[in-house]
């Protein structure tokens, strides 16, 4: 590998610069190789970790009027005694508030109950792509992935005109006959749940659809032949093979959901409470910096483990390919 | 899976595409709508196209986000591409796990944490909030698509043609330019494009890393969202899903062409 991977020009083909950089490199120990992994790492060293430290760092400070509105952490008084204002004010102000716990609970019940309804709405669908004609299936695949190419903002938008009270589905339900007055469902819990489910639902179809698909039919017609009732094979055989496809899509709804921003501030209600709503006003409409990033460091806090757990999945799904 | 499809297959097949393309149907339709009132239709008109033309601050917005995604997706793609190369090709280097957190992390990281982190960054070293901290912003996060894209299509590449051409003494730097990357490029092609929609799509990260003056055309479209539903904002909507459509459509066409190429290539070879 090693002198696979060194540059080695042939003299006269490089241009002087080039020859330059790469003497220069080498002068430092730097090789191709080493370039490539370097390169991308520092950039997400310093737009990635570092940012979060900060999140942190800022949290412990006290809010100032200024700019920017915090105090600093670390204080140079007279220039040479360091003092350091460490706050835990905002940290007791969350806990003592029962806006912010509220805030956290209802994400996350917001959250696990959308992940359970798109689960529920996206496996017939990803089922019935896997059993449909060969030849239609990267069709419908493609039909699952446009909506997702489409602006996140405006399929959020499309529901405002459907649900609320002059909107399609109450105009359709009162002409069919089905309600005498208007239902309110815009600016409530339901219509969190309905845009949650709409927007992910791409993420939860495509990872079942790619372990259905995949899936050995023999088996089925096994338990068939041996008089299992097609809905128990389904229960006792389909369900559990896809149940690695079943998590990753449980992941990938849930872990972004909990921090849902846009959903909840145009399909929501003044009473829908979730956390990634608390941090936009905390931090737009109130400029309390600290207070935001305090709020942060707990919404990681709390997302932490399924995060992990999803690279893990990640990582060993990649390993199992190849 | 191979079997009859039965009548719970159609139903929930004909019942989930319904729900994922009848509201951008209606959102479509009624931006065509003559009333002002967007759940009635009242005639056929292209009167709010018109208007949308004359609105300086959106196409200012326009302008501004279209700078932005073109050149966070592109830095993106360079940076993406050469994680996806580290992934894929050099085994356990050192920092590897946290390498692959820093790449997998942000895809299912909330907006808000990212964006706020992000912030608080810019003002710690004091960069000026606007057109380069909005472009940096979108780099890092769209990057790491880039990079998971990247990593799956050089699992499955064939290494005989670039050993060959480094037996032939090829310099590495040369394999990959004109062996890997072509091979390749398809996969490159389209993390651009993921990462030129993903730039063009984002509210949440640009309105935490954006300062005065520098609008993008979601966080213009969301401030008017927010006063209720506008035949203007339909107008927008509909042009926006028309570009990715057409966007769509040319580049499955293209990929169309590239598998009829290579079978008759294969079939040319063969005979």
């Amino acid at each position: 590998m090693g002198s696979a991977t060194t540059i080695e020009p042939a003299p006269g083909q490089v241009s002087p610069f080039r020859r330059f950089l790469i003497a220069l490199l080498r002068r430092f120990g730097i090789q191709g190789r080493t370039a490539v992994i370097i390169v991308p790492y520092f950039w997400l060293l310093i737009f990635f970790l570092a940012p979060f430290l900060i999140v942190f760092k800022i949290s412990f400070s006290e809010i100032r009027i200024a700019i920017p509105p915090y105090a600093p952490l670390f204080e140079y008084l007279e220039g040479i005694q360091l003092t350091i204002n460490l706050k835990l004010e905002t940290y007791k102000q969350l806990l003592e508030d029962g806006l912010y716990w509220k805030s956290y609970v209802s994400s996350l019940r917001i959250a696990t109950l959308s992940t359970v309804f798109t689960l529920l709405i996206g496996y017939p669908i990803a089922y019935g792509m896997a059993r449909a004609p060969k030849d239609r299936q990267l069709m419908l695949v493609m039909m699952i992935i446009l909506p997702f190419w489409t602006s996140f903002l405006i399929r959020v938008y499309a529901w405002i005109g459907i649900l609320k009270n002059e909107g399609f589905l109450n105009h359709f339900l009162l002409w069919a006959g089905a309600i005498d007055a208007p239902l309110q469902i815009l600016h409530s819990d339901l219509a969190v749940y309905i845009g949650i489910v709409y927007s992910y639902l791409p993420f939860m179809v495509l990872p079942l659809y790619a372990s259905l698909e995949k899936m050995d039919h023999s088996l089925l017609e096994a338990a068939a032949d041996l008089g299992c009732h097609p809905l128990k094979a389904f229960w006792k055989i389909t369900f559990p093979l896809s149940l690695s496809a079943v998590t990753a899509g449980c992941f990938l709804v849930f872990i972004p959901a909990v921090g849902e921003f846009v959903i909840p501030d145009l399909l929501g209600g003044s009473s829908t409470l979730m956390i990634g709503k608390t941090l936009w006003s905390e931090f737009f409409n109130n400029r309390n910096w600290p207070l935001a990033s305090a709020v942060a460091v707990i919404l990681l806090l709390l997302l932490v483990v399924p995060i992990v757990m999803f690279q893990r999945y990640q990582v060993r799904q990649i390993a199992e390919q190849g | 899976m191979r079997a009859k499809m039965t009548l719970f297959n159609h139903l929930s097949l004909i019942l989930g595409f319904s729900f994922l393309y009848l509201p951008i149907i209606l959102l479509v339709v009624f931006s065509f709508n003559e009333s002002r009132l967007v759940t009635v239709w009242s005639g056929f008109s292209v009167k709010w196209y018109g208007q949308l033309l004359e609105n300086e601050g959106i196409i200012r917005a326009a302008f501004m986000t279209l700078k932005v995604a073109f050149l966070s997706s592109t830095l993106a793609t360079i940076f993406g591409t050469m994680a996806g190369f580290a992934m894929a090709r050099y085994g356990q280097f050192r920092g590897r796990t946290l390498f692959n957190g820093m790449i997998y992390a942000p895809l299912v990281m909330p907006e808000v944490i990212t964006g706020l982190s992000l912030l608080l960054m810019f003002v710690a070293i004091s960069l000026d909030r606007g057109f380069v901290t909005i472009t940096l912003a979108h780099t890092t996060f769209s990057m790491c698509y880039v990079a998971v894209v990247l990593q799956s299509r050089l699992g499955s590449f064939d290494r005989s043609i670039e050993e060959a051409a480094m037996d032939l003494g090829c310099p590495p730097t040369k394999t990959f330019f004109l062996i890997t990357l072509p091979v390749i490029m398809p996969a490159v092609a389209s993390g651009w494009l993921l990462s030129f929609t993903l730039s063009l799509d984002d509210l949440v990260i640009a309105s935490f890393t954006s300062g005065p003056g520098a609008t993008t055309l979601p966080m213009k479209i969301y401030s008017q969202m927010r006063l209720g539903v506008t035949p203007e904002i339909n107008a927008v909507s509909a042009i926006l899903i028309g570009i990715v459509a057409c966007g769509v459509v040319v580049a499955s066409m293209l990929h169309k062409r590239q598998v009829r190429q290579k079978e008759r290539n294969q079939y040319l070879a063969t005979s």
